[in-house]
């Protein structure tokens, strides 16, 4: 049964359409990539996964329940901003995310705090705009939900700590869980990739299987996208 | 160290090549156990469902072979990776002839040069 389910969902803010009416599921045991420049619906459609934006029309279900308190318990989501309190230690992330998520594994985080060199005592105010990036991904990777919603996870970071998230999630694996990463740092989320979506003004011109694209375009993801998104010349 | 693949070929034929390739070097031994599928995803660092999917080809192959509780092994047929060694050894060959005729040397004139260097070392 597919975890992720969206039929014809459609967000408009005023008069602008920010996703068009999209239709599409994910099923389980997928890792997907969200890909689009900017502007293209990829948080907007994140957002309404989550439960922070009502669809204009449509629905989006996820495993069968429209987004609110049950699905927040088995959706982990990596917003693009930071939402931590610089008056806070990351120790108390650590204690806020196991009050709030029973599927959050403390001593996991703990470990892979401790791999990347982060002191659970450091206070959030002197930590590196990458070290906050790193320990809410960590906080987000260390629940064991259904589904992994990662809003641009390897933006800010470098090429040493991306390889390490991108390990991550494939350590993380789960046959029953999805991750969904919208990035446009394609090139480096290639080799975990399923599958991927490819969204253009809040539509979708693509989503397919990335070994079948390599295999009937010989393109790799990234250059089919740049081939696909290529600005037009004057 | 994470596997390095050309990224405009499926990226499970480049793991089974690999795969392929330890087991006709003898690096995987016949009748020997595979690494999981999650230690060979993590050690290339590539999505699980990828290297799933090599490995099936390959047992479709015949090369490697699952049995349900203790995993993958090496199939135990040393005729068949005798077999699997001669195609790859065969297509090195073919792509290498390409190249010297592209130079502008028949595949005669190539050997002859192999003869040559392998008697100057």
């Amino acid at each position: 049964m597919s975890i992720l389910t969206c039929s014809n969902l459609t967000k408009r803010f005023g008069s602008t359409t920010a996703l068009d009416g999209i239709s599409f599921s994910i099923e389980p045991g997928r890792v997907v990539g969200l890909l689009g420049p900017n502007g293209s619906g990829k948080t907007t459609f994140i957002k309404l996964c989550n439960g922070l934006l009502t669809p204009t029309d449509g629905t989006v279900k996820i495993d069968s329940m429209s987004p609110g308190v049950e699905t927040k318990k088995i959706v982990s989501y990596l917003p693009e901003n930071s939402y931590f309190n610089d008056w806070m230690k990351v120790q108390d992330m650590l204690a806020f995310f196991s009050d709030f998520y029973s599927d959050f594994d403390a001593a996991r985080a703990v470990e892979m705090l401790r791999s990347l060199g982060i002191a659970p005592s450091a206070q959030i105010k002197s930590l590196s705009k990458g070290t906050k990036e790193k320990v809410q991904l960590i906080l987000v990777m260390a629940r064991k939900a259904k589904l992994y919603l990662l809003d641009e996870p390897i933006g800010g970071v470098d090429p040493a700590v991306r390889d390490y998230i991108l390990h991550t999630i494939i350590k993380n694996y789960n046959p029953e869980a999805s991750v969904i990463i919208s990035t446009h740092l394609i090139a480096d989320v290639e080799p975990v990739l399923d599958e991927v979506i490819f969204l253009k003004n809040g539509q979708i011109v693509l989503h397919e299987d990335v070994d079948t694209l390599r295999e009937e375009k010989n393109m790799s993801v990234d250059q089919l996208f740049r081939e696909e998104f290529k600005c037009l010349e004057n | 160290m994470a596997w390095q693949f050309d990224t405009d070929r499926p990226i499970y034929k480049q793991l089974k090549e690999r795969i392929l390739l330890k087991i006709v070097s003898g690096e995987y031994g016949a009748g020997t156990q595979l690494p999981t599928v999650r230690e060979l995803a993590e050690q290339a660092a590539v999505n699980p469902n990828t290297l799933q999917k090599a490995l099936t080809d390959l047992e479709r192959d015949g090369l490697v072979y699952a049995l349900r509780t203790s995993g993958r092994f090496v199939t135990e047929d040393k005729a068949l990776v005798r077999k699997a060694k001669d195609t790859l050894a065969a297509e090195v060959i073919d792509q290498f002839l390409d190249q010297m005729e592209a130079i502008g040397y028949t595949a005669d004139e190539a050997a002859a040069l192999i003869q040559h260097t392998k008697e100057r070392k």
